[in-house]
């Protein structure tokens, strides 16, 4: 990704919500990029605004009571903030597309999956009726799908989660989109499907060469699948940096501590599990200075006061006055 | 597992079969949710069941806590039977057992205050006066890390840890000396998810509770468990001490289970032994071993017939098996 420019380019981004009580601050003023073919990890726990990420990318932030408060969202160099909704449709499915954690919701139980993959393929493509049924068959033999002629035939509820979430696959690339963004694709699955699904999605990444933004708040299937990630806190980025770097010498406290305190199969069985004291702040009730600092062992004075930017090289960038690991 | 003190839990021939309607098609064969299941636990200690979603492991823990009627087997805790005895001897052995649920958001009531919630096991069975109760509960709360203030609070006001903690409050509050957890952790976040495995290890040892920890997270089971149980469409495929069952997997499952892990450590990305496939329908099981549809081993006898136990460990340390390898 040297000099030329991203697929994706997310400037300043700061999504709100209007709730009772105040305007939630989602996600708070985060940029990033996602080079061509890349596979980037966004990692946080609930609540961190990684989700609200993705769907204001896809333009598909509810509206009331979310808005886009600021910032820019380019892909292959076109703003996407402020496009009209006849517009962004173009661009879902085509060129960016998602899978989302629970298939069962995203697919239509009232459809058959040969109906709505060759929807998805006729109304991106133009295809005819038989050819968008050949080609959705193709899809589903390339998601390592057996008999796709005869799942093409059967209703979503037919199929068990793994499968569904194939299909979801499936459809997702089907108008071979340069970004692919998604959700937590295999929280909902057992682990030996996620395994599976896992081996798919990085397959399809070998062959079609799709970026993929992967959101999750499993570390270790970011260390599966992504060249490099971003670690949300509270809305914003904390620490970006390649796989390798981010795991072996964390440089935020909090990352440190949530890839401390994921539990692993370990050689020997520790007495007790590291942990991160306390939890989350309320996003209406904001610490002034950084989020994390009620949590960190670390925190000074200078912590409670101000907020830390994110800072450093191209590559590898941490958002504290006292990074570890230095 | 097994030596000359009588074990807290003896659990023999458990089965628990949902009866299903007969179709046109199909005869109105039960389905087999828990299958011959057997096993002892001893007071203090834990056993960690593992499985995929629906191979039975929480029918298994209902069922022992006769949540679910067992359709046939025993089940003894503290040398009193549990199956088998009339409502009265049955309430005096609940107060012994208890269970912590998934998901802490369906577990409590909404309407409750938090005192109330912990309460309730204590009005139900009658255990102290209205004084001693709310003195129970505020020492209840401050063991599982709460502060007393909260207890007029009501469970929207918690987060999903904390309400957890309230879980744990409940199922403590009559001293049991068993505890189903049942996927206790699985809907936490990970920072808050150690601060609750580390909490109900605490509980373990000071108060000598035995646990069976429900889960799908190998690694959360090797953290907290003294021994193993690999369950696969109702049946135990492999059971043993958790150091044995992690260092050494025997049953083919475990080890792909134990595979299947994606691994925190990019430079260790590994190969995974992927398995083909999903798990059957336990509605129509496969015939003889019910993994071999999915097995990378698989002979032509696993197909004709059901695999019997064997150990694979020593007579102090049994490490059971139930596949044809080692047969």
């Amino acid at each position: 990704m040297a000099d030329t420019t991203p697929l994706l380019e997310v400037r300043n981004l700061t999504v709100e919500f209007r709730t009772e009580h105040g305007i939630a601050r989602a996600v708070d003023n985060i940029s990033f990029d996602v080079g061509f073919g890349e596979a980037l990890g966004v990692v946080g726990e609930s609540g961190c605004g990684k989700s609200v990420t993705a769907l204001a990318i896809l333009g598909l932030i509810p509206s009331p009571p979310g808005r886009i408060a600021a910032g820019s969202i380019k892909l292959n160099g076109r703003e996407l903030v402020g496009l009209p909704e006849s517009k962004l449709r173009k661009i879902r499915g085509s060129e960016i597309s998602m899978i989302f954690q629970e298939p069962m919701t995203a697919l239509n139980p009232v459809f058959t999956v040969g109906n709505q993959m060759s929807d998805v393929l006729r109304r991106h493509k133009g295809l005819s009726r038989k050819q968008a049924r050949e080609d959705a068959a193709e899809l589903l033999r390339l998601v390592g799908i057996p008999d796709p002629k005869q799942r093409l035939r059967e209703y979503p509820h037919e199929l068990s989660g793994g499968m569904r979430q194939r299909v979801m696959i499936a459809m997702a690339v089907s108008c071979s989109p340069k970004l692919l963004i998604a959700d937590e694709p295999t929280t909902a699955l057992d682990v030996t499907t996620q395994a599976q699904v896992l081996e798919e999605i990085n397959l399809l990444r070998e062959k079609l060469g799709t970026a993929v933004l992967f959101i999750t708040h499993d570390l270790g299937v970011i260390a599966e699948l992504c060249d490099r990630a971003i670690v949300m806190y509270c809305g914003m980025i904390v620490e970006e940096a390649p796989i390798e770097p981010l795991y072996d010498r964390p440089r935020h406290p909090y990352t440190e501590g949530l890839l401390a305190s994921i539990p692993r199969i370990r050689d020997r069985k520790l007495k007790r599990l590291p942990t991160i004291a306390g939890m989350v702040p309320d996003l209406l009730q904001l610490p002034d200075g950084c989020r994390f600092a009620d949590r960190c062992e670390k925190a000074t004075g200078r912590c409670q006061l101000e907020i830390p930017t994110l800072e450093g090289a191209r590559k590898r960038k941490v958002a504290c006055f006292h990074p570890v690991n230095g | 597992m097994m030596n000359e003190t009588q074990p807290l839990l003896t659990v023999r021939n458990l089965k628990k079969y949902f009866p299903m309607k007969a179709g046109m098609f199909r005869k109105g064969t039960p389905l087999k949710a828990v299958d011959d299941v057997s096993f002892d636990l001893e007071t203090g200690k834990t056993l960690g069941l593992v499985g995929e979603s629906g191979c039975g492991k929480s029918t298994l823990g209902r069922a022992i806590l006769r949540l679910h009627e067992p359709t046939s087997g025993e089940v003894i805790l503290d040398s009193k039977p549990v199956t088998g005895v009339k409502h009265g001897a049955l309430m005096l052995q609940r107060r012994k057992m208890q269970i912590i649920f998934q998901d802490p958001y369906a577990s409590l009531n909404p309407r409750r205050t938090v005192y109330q919630t912990v309460r309730e096991p204590l009005d139900i069975h009658k255990v102290g006066d209205p004084k001693e109760r709310r003195h129970t509960v505020e020492i209840l709360l401050e063991r599982v890390g709460l502060r007393r203030q909260v207890m007029d609070r009501y469970p929207h006001e918690f987060s999903g840890g904390q309400r957890q903690r309230v879980g744990i409050a409940r199922a403590l509050a009559l001293n049991p000396k068993f505890i189903v957890a049942d996927e206790p952790v699985s809907a936490l976040d990970v920072s808050v998810q150690s601060q609750v495995l580390n909490l109900i290890a605490d509980l373990q040892k000071d108060m000598g509770i035995a646990f069976l920890f429900i889960s799908h997270d190998l690694a959360v089971v090797q953290h907290v468990s003294d021994h193993v149980a690999v369950m696969y469409l109702g049946k135990l495929v492999e059971m043993g001490p958790a150091a044995s069952i992690y260092k050494d997997p025997r049953h083919p499952y475990t080890q792909a289970l134990l595979s299947a892990i994606p691994n925190p450590d990019p430079k260790h990305r590994k190969k995974h032994v992927v398995l083909s496939g999903d798990v059957p329908s336990p509605v129509n099981p496969p015939s003889g071993c019910p993994f071999h549809t999915r097995c990378p081993r698989v002979m032509d006898i696993c197909k004709k017939e059901t695999p019997v136990q064997t150990n694979q460990g020593n007579a102090t340390n049994p490490h059971l098996v139930s596949c044809h390898l080692y047969s």
